[in-house]
């Protein structure tokens, strides 16, 4: 039976989280029962107070094979990150 | 007003009831870990059964308290034997195929909604304290059958069927549910108890929403099956017991 069920992907807001974070999969017939079904799967120990499914067909991931090309690129290119300014003393919420 | 010292052999009885309710139906369930349909449902009933055990627990400690004789929470639930439960006939009925499961379901969790909502107001104030905890655990498992049930009625015609035919085998046995013995008449006049026949119309209301909704028809039999808050209970409840005593009884105290 579950193998007909589609592939929902959860995500829990923590209570102190601000962002939804990939927690794993679950299969469901309905979003409705999958949200029912993450509850009851990943939320059983308090894990959140918030809770998203999204039908894994709907992701769109970047491929293994493109690897190389999507990221390696940045690797050589230490000045995107931002550890060549000098932070003016005084300065808070940086 | 009752004290949780003082002993109170009617209040006890009652509680002693309710307590039986969950524990058994939190037994049955359990019978699902691994053989449900999938294993996401596994956690599901698992965890549901888990609140009914939760629940029995408190409520038997405070039945025990009132009790007085010493018996703790383990010793109600695993020493007694067959004719000393009080459970109703409905919680014990043996789960069947998926869709009686989810029928039971949706009629004990539709009682106890109401139930827990009405004890919630006890002038036992251990007994509404249990009770206002458990009416947002209920009302979860509300929640999962109404929507197994929709799915199941409003789905296939096997799955219709399937539910249809578990509605029409668990039906009778919700009357037992609503009796008003002496018992419930003498505590309804200290305001302990819940008055079934208020519980009744909100019953059915609940109930009667959610097989609508799911094509289902409510079933029309007459058979109305008694006898367990007497002790008198359907022939697999002596099974049920061996398997959730048998524990406790071989080895007196063990524990984790």
């Amino acid at each position: 039976m579950s193998a007909q069920f589609p592939l929902w992907e959860v995500f829990v807001r923590s209570k102190r989280g601000l962002a939804h974070n990939h927690v794993g999969s679950l299969r469901a017939p309905d979003a409705e029962l999958a949200l029912r079904n993450a509850r009851d799967v990943y939320t059983r120990r308090q894990e959140g107070v918030s809770i998203w499914v999204v039908p894994a067909a709907s992701i769109v991931a970047s491929s293994p094979d493109e690897k190389d090309s999507f990221f390696d690129p940045a690797g050589d290119k230490p000045y995107r990150h931002p550890t060549f300014y000098d932070v003016p003393e005084g300065l808070t919420h940086i | 007003m009752t004290s949780s010292l003082g002993v109170d052999l009617d209040a006890s009885r009652y509680v002693l009831r309710l307590a039986d309710d969950a524990l058994i139906l939190g037994q049955r369930l359990s019978e699902w870990a691994v053989s449900s349909p999938a294993l996401e449902e596994d956690v599901a009933l698992l965890n549901i059964a888990l609140d009914l055990l939760g629940q029995a627990r408190h409520l038997l400690t405070h039945a025990s308290e009132l009790e007085g004789r010493g018996r703790d929470e383990d010793s109600l639930a695993f020493l007694r034997d067959e004719p000393e439960f009080s459970c109703a006939l409905l919680v014990q009925v043996d789960n069947g195929d998926f869709g009686k499961t989810i029928a039971r379901q949706l009629l004990v969790s539709a009682f106890h909604v109401h139930l827990w909502r009405a004890l919630a107001r006890s002038t036992d104030e251990v007994l509404a304290a249990i009770a206002a905890k458990a009416v947002k655990e209920s009302d979860y498992h509300l929640d999962h059958a109404r929507h197994w049930t929709l799915r199941l009625g409003d789905g296939t015609n096997e799955s219709h069927a399937r539910i249809q035919s578990g509605l029409d085998a668990v039906w009778p046995y919700v009357h037992e549910l609503f009796e008003r013995d002496d018992l419930v008449e003498r505590l309804l006049e200290r305001g302990i108890a819940a008055d079934p026949e208020a519980l009744l119309p909100l019953w059915r209301q609940t109930v009667t929403e959610v097989l609508s909704e799911a094509t289902l028809d409510v079933p029309d039999v007459s058979w109305r099956p008694t006898g367990g808050r007497s002790g008198q209970h359907l022939t697999g409840f002596g099974y049920l017991l061996a398997e959730m005593q048998h524990l406790h009884r071989s080895h007196p105290g063990a524990t984790w």
